[in-house]
């Protein structure tokens, strides 16, 4: 192995790589924009969608209630609920979204509680749609009200304790960080787009480097040199390597400033409704960062033996777009909640990797796994390596005119 | 020195099977001399000339070149070897010296050395006005200066160019042919391969005719011409390739 030659070939690879404005593009400008547009934008603005449906009132309608005025009246009261008049179409006015619920009073309802009688009322919502949702929980809290206050004074009226009504409380409680709610929350979303970008850095360069490099008839220039073909591929794998790294390197630090930018920005306030947080500390950053790097070997490697089988760039670009697909599916899968880490799911590429980056990211270090899938994707990118060497040996690849 | 022997190259293709491109062609190439390859498309002039630079590897036979088996010793060839073709493009974005640099470096050549040899060699060449230009910006006529660059900077004893004129304007195909000539003259062994035939009476001390991958003739212009008692080559070459030619169609 002579790495005089390695370094010759990589060297002159990465003089070429850096004056090529498409390697430029995809290894570098598309990563260091990537993560602030995606939380800046996506992030922030789903925050502000929160928090304008917290902020405002939610429209509804009351059918019925007519002989029930106390209850109409509280709801008429509530701030942060606007009763518009009643009418019979609630149900398209809720599909289009001029008004967010229905509730509805069945007749003699009033009377009916006073009597003991156990009467339902009905809240009409759309399913799925956040402000719908604000608007029925406010309903209910009005009623929970109108309820609890009725049973006190049922209570008072006997000279019964207040406690009856509660014999117990029940009350959740997080014990866990706030980084940990956060990683368990967008977690998946991580390991997610650092494994497609160590895919996207490395796919322009390993395309440029193998099918490229025949369309533009220098291959058998090279060739023509006395350099072993298998120092020649190393040069070649290690420049697409560096690229995905690159690219994986830029997204890591673009993704830790965006957070970090993101959690200066979002007021405080919104964590309370329930949006917990994203912040990440550098040695999670890192962490993640070497997890990605086996699975930058290994698609570096694999992106160059399947190029190298296509005779101009066009035809890598078809035979590589589907694999943008394949590796999508495993980690979008880790996305998934309730896929977690398993011996099994630990051996699968890919997929092993977004699920203990989604780990990491919560905090958590899986020693045994790590050692298992950081081990298990080097072997996989060390087959991949070894084809792509075997395959540059092959002349009817190296030929297929 | 080139001993070529038995050198045999099949091919396995979908449709038509299995293609004997080079069918144990046997020949020899003298230091200081200029064999030419004279066959028409397809006649397996490059797939010879692409064993010859171990670009290829034979399916059967051998060649020797400078001593260096081209089976056992690929790496030891091409570093005694310069190869030329028009399908020996440049990196467009090299600079001109950063392509030859390029090319002494793979073969083990120091910086200093390399240096000193790229200095001389653009000089003599009269590359230094677009020496620190991207090969994607050259015109056709420096491009080439630039690969004859690329294939002598490590000095090699052997030069093989295949069809190095093709598709070339009348004054660039005239930079080839002097420098394939400087070469004889500076005791190299130089094989080349064409279809041209004024090329081949112009340059050529041996000529090998072939077709189907065979060698079918091989002699000075003169023994040709004596053997096959007539003085146009082009018509020589019409009477040896002919029956095959029509063989090879009907088959």
């Amino acid at each position: 192995m002579s790495l005089r030659n390695i370094g010759i070939v990589y060297r002159k690879e990465l003089t070429e790589a850096l004056r090529d404005r498409r390697t430029l593009i995809s290894s570098i400008l598309i990563p260091l924009l990537l993560f602030p547009v995606l939380a800046g934008g996506v992030v922030y603005s789903f925050a502000e969608i929160l928090g304008e449906a917290s902020r405002e009132p939610s429209k509804i309608v009351v059918l019925g209630g007519a002989d029930s005025p106390d209850v109409v009246a509280d709801l008429k009261n509530a701030k942060n609920l606007r009763v518009v008049s009643a009418t019979a179409n609630y149900v398209d006015l809720i599909s289009n979204k001029k008004i967010r619920a229905a509730v509805d009073i069945p007749p003699g309802f009033q009377a009916a509680v006073e009597r003991g009688e156990h009467p339902a009322v009905k809240i009409y919502i759309f399913t799925g749609d956040i402000k719908s949702a604000f608007g029925a929980t406010r309903i209910e809290r009005v009623f929970t009200e109108y309820r609890d206050a009725m049973v006190r004074g049922r209570l008072a009226a006997q000279n019964l304790p207040e406690s009856l009504m509660k014999p117990f409380d029940i009350r959740q409680q997080n014990v866990v960080s706030p980084e940990k709610v956060a990683g368990e929350t967008y977690g998946g979303l991580i390991p997610y787009l650092v494994i497609l970008m160590c895919m996207t850095g490395a796919m322009y360069p390993a395309m440029d480097l193998t099918a490229g490099e025949k369309e533009r008839g220098t291959m058998e220039t090279i060739l023509s040199s006395p350099i072993q073909r298998t120092h020649l591929v190393i040069g070649k794998f290690l420049l697409v390597l560096t690229a995905s790294l690159a690219t994986a390197t830029l997204s890591a630090a673009s993704m830790g400033v965006s957070f970090w930018a993101l959690a200066q920005l979002v007021p405080p306030q919104t964590e309370v409704e329930g949006f917990p947080m994203m912040s990440m500390h550098p040695e999670t950053v890192l962490a993640v960062f070497v997890m990605a790097v086996p699975v930058a070997v290994l698609f570096s490697a694999v992106l160059i033996t399947i190029s190298v089988f296509a005779k101009s760039y066009k035809e890598a670009q078809s035979y590589l777009t589907p694999m943008t697909f394949i590796v999508l599916v495993p980690a979008i899968a880790a996305v998934l909640p309730g896929v977690e880490l398993t011996p099994k799911l630990a051996v699968i590429p890919i997929l092993n990797v977004s699920l203990l980056c989604k780990e990491l990211v919560t905090g958590t270090y899986h020693w045994n796994y790590i050692a298992l899938i950081f081990l298990s994707t080097s072997v996989y990118a060390g087959i991949a390596l070894f084809l792509a060497v075997k395959m540059f040996q092959r002349e009817s690849v190296l030929f297929s005119s | 020195m080139i001993e070529v022997r038995n050198l045999s190259k099949r091919f396995r293709d979908k449709r038509r099977g299995e293609i004997r491109a080079v069918d144990s062609i046997t020949f020899r190439c003298q230091p200081g001399q200029i064999y030419g390859l004279l066959g028409a498309n397809g006649a397996g002039k490059t797939t010879t000339l692409r064993m010859l630079a171990t670009i290829l590897e034979p399916t059967d036979g051998t060649a020797v070149v400078c001593g260096y088996d081209i089976v056992e010793q690929p790496e030891k060839v091409r570093a005694n070897v310069g190869f030329l073709s028009t399908a020996t493009a440049l990196y467009p974005r090299l600079t001109a010296r950063e392509m030859v640099q390029y090319f002494g470096r793979l073969n083990g050549m120091d910086d200093a050395l390399l240096k000193k040899r790229v200095e001389a060699i653009f000089d003599r060449l009269d590359m230094n006005g677009f020496r620190d230009r991207r090969c994607d910006k050259l015109s056709t006529g420096m491009k080439q200066k630039t690969s004859i660059a690329r294939t002598l900077v490590h000095d090699p004893p052997v030069m093989i160019f295949d069809e190095p004129t093709l598709g070339l304007d009348i004054m660039t195909a005239r930079t080839i042919t002097a420098f394939i000539r400087e070469c004889r003259d500076l005791g190299k062994t130089v094989i080349f391969s064409t279809h041209i035939m004024s090329e081949v009476e112009k340059l050529c001390d041996v000529i090998g005719i072939i077709q189907d991958g065979k060698l079918l003739a091989e002699g000075t212009l003169a023994q040709l011409r004596d053997q096959h008692n007539e003085q146009d080559l082009e018509e020589i070459f019409v009477k040896v390739v002919a029956p095959h030619y029509s063989a090879a169609e009907d088959h």
